[in-house]
């Protein structure tokens, strides 16, 4: 059975205590969104300044669990500054990572591994030990999930 | 009169096993309470010795399990206090009993600019299926507003129930643990010429409901907060207001006749049991509701009231100004649930690292986000007691929560 050092690593405490990027950015020229997890009320709030096809700033905001909150402060900290298809490239490597283990544990189907190749995760591999716990699963992925849904506004409204 | 909670808990199976190598220590009944052995007896013997569909064979064990299905209606009924077994419609829980009323009262009987009057501790079953109404029918939705003390404000009541049909507030709080007035507030409802519906989820297990005192209109429970299975609960409505509503859900059983060109509904209370019911959870809620009357709900609520006052001190004591309690600090008119949030650590993350020492509690908003916006939080950790908790149960959640509070220090 998983224990809580498997969730809780320090990395994840770290960002949890000191999140990185918290604040906010005026809107326009930046693009705001929000995520919400309905089960358990965590909420996201990010701010994306998207310019020439790259992440040049992110501010987060919102309220949630170590586990949701440190997530948003480790995809902040990764996509800043990153080429668009960087971040969607990091998008899936992360869902890949979380979705890894479920496939495992359910015992069918290879692992999607193309989607972390060539990928550097960094610290994000902190996060792997959230599967072990499949109800805060959601928790990680939230940030992720919305800055693909900002990405994906953002690329609509700007030209 | 208090009762052998050792003996009580010797009754369910489930608390005899460890989770992460601990004692089990259930702290979550507000959500769902844990079963007897007679619930789960009960429930098996019908299955294997007398089960059939009910009202439809002419044969010996349908009539056997027919029986056992109107058994459990007039034995909820007398649980009720109610005139009589007609006025009690099975349904899966309080969230179907209070769209039954949504969907076959309500749009029989309001139109636009009528004015429902809600409370701010209510749980989303007793709010959503009124905005959905209020989003087609352009009813006006009121509601009356929270003390500092987590206690219904009725200050203004009389205003905001000026011009209301319908007047549906809960009889316990899920999140706050605050046990309303019913009897004043159906008055003041019927004062200003509205029904009153009661959402009796958290009451019902936890206090003796009698109708007769409450002298409400409509009264939703659910079967497996009170130490019965999932998936039966009731609605209790008068018996003209039964008579005079049309259908909910259209289907088998629910029929008299039914032609080319039309049908002619059943007779109250069938005429809202659309399709099988759940008949072997009926069974299950009637060997519920007998260990509940034979503990006497009078003891378990002197049980619960003493666990509250001790849970509350301890809370207090050992954690002083860290920890936040949402809902009434005395023990009068107060249930056992109790809801907290400890400065800095959330609630989810509490819940994680107390259930590694075997303690389960509920973390979140509780299906109450309107009350959640109320009293300014996302979540809170909530810990809520039955007849099977005891002091060393209380113990066991300081210790955890002490633990979670170093596992996450800064």
């Amino acid at each position: 059975m998983p224990g809580l050092e498997d969730l809780y690593r320090e990395i994840i405490l770290d960002h949890y205590r000191a999140p990185r990027n918290r604040g906010e950015l005026p809107v326009p020229p930046a693009h705001k969104v929000e995520g919400f997890n309905p089960l358990c009320g965590d909420e996201v709030v990010l701010y994306l300044d998207v310019d020439d096809g790259v992440v040049r700033d992110v501010r987060t905001g919102g309220q949630g669990c170590s586990i949701s909150q440190a997530s948003t402060s480790m995809m902040s900290a990764a996509v800043k500054g990153q080429p668009i298809d960087d971040a969607r490239q990091l998008i899936r490597a992360f869902k890949a990572l979380m979705s890894i283990h479920e496939s495992k544990l359910e015992g069918d189907g290879e692992p999607d591994e193309h989607a972390l190749d060539g990928v550097r995760l960094g610290d994000l591999e902190a996060l792997q030990g959230v599967v072990k716990f499949p109800v805060r699963i959601k928790c990680a992925t939230l940030a992720w999930n919305t800055l693909e849904q900002g990405l994906d506004e953002s690329s609509t409204t700007t030209v | 009169m208090s009762f052998d909670v050792a003996r009580v808990q010797a009754d369910f199976p489930i608390l005899k096993r460890q989770v992460h190598g601990k004692r089990l220590v259930y702290l979550d009944s507000a959500s769902s309470s844990q079963k007897p052995v007679a619930v789960l007896d009960a429930m098996d013997r019908l299955y294997r010795e007398s089960y059939a569909n009910v009202h439809r064979g002419v044969y010996a064990i349908s009539e056997e399990a027919t029986a056992a299905y109107e058994g459990a209606r007039a034995r909820v009924a007398r649980f009720l206090g109610a005139a009589s077994p007609s006025e009690v419609v099975f349904t899966r829980n309080v969230t179907e009993a209070i769209n039954l009323v949504a969907y076959s009262w309500a749009r029989s009987h309001l139109a636009a600019g009528d004015v429902i009057v809600l409370t701010e501790l209510e749980h989303h079953a007793n709010v959503v299926p009124w905005h959905i109404l209020a989003a087609e029918r352009g009813v006006e939705l009121r509601w009356v507003p929270l003390t500092d003390d987590f206690r219904l404000d009725t200050s203004n009541l009389g205003r905001l129930l000026d011009g209301a049909k319908l007047f549906a507030f809960s009889a316990a709080s899920n999140v706050l643990g605050t046990i309303n007035d019913v009897p004043a507030l159906v008055d003041a409802a019927h004062a200003a010429g509205a029904l009153a519906l009661v959402d009796a989820a958290q009451f019902a297990p936890h206090r003796r409901l009698d109708l007769a005192t409450w002298d409400a209109d409509f009264v939703g429970i659910t079967g497996h907060k009170m130490l019965g299975p999932t998936a039966i609960g009731a609605l209790w409505a008068r018996a003209e207001l039964l008579d005079a509503m049309p259908p909910f859900l259209g289907g088998g059983e629910m029929i008299r006749d039914v032609r080319q060109d039309g049908f002619t509904p059943n007779e109250v209370p069938w005429k809202f049991e659309a399709g099988t019911m759940p008949i072997a959870e009926a069974v299950g809620l009637t060997a519920a509701v007998d260990y509940l009357e034979a503990i006497g709900m009078d003891a378990v609520a002197e049980h619960e009231v003493d666990l509250t006052a001790y849970a509350l001190r301890a809370l207090e004591d050992r954690f002083g100004d860290r920890i936040t309690i949402y809902g009434p600090r005395s023990v009068e008119q107060r249930g056992a649930t109790i809801s907290f949030n400890f400065e800095g650590i959330h609630a989810h993350d509490i819940s994680q690292v107390v259930d590694e020492h075997g303690v389960c509690v509920r973390a979140g908003h509780h299906c109450a986000k309107p009350l959640m916006r109320v009293i300014g939080v996302a979540a809170t950790t909530r810990a809520s007691m039955y007849v099977y908790n005891d002091e060393a149960d209380v113990d066991a959640l300081v210790e955890a929560l002490a633990a979670a509070e170093r596992f996450f220090a800064i």
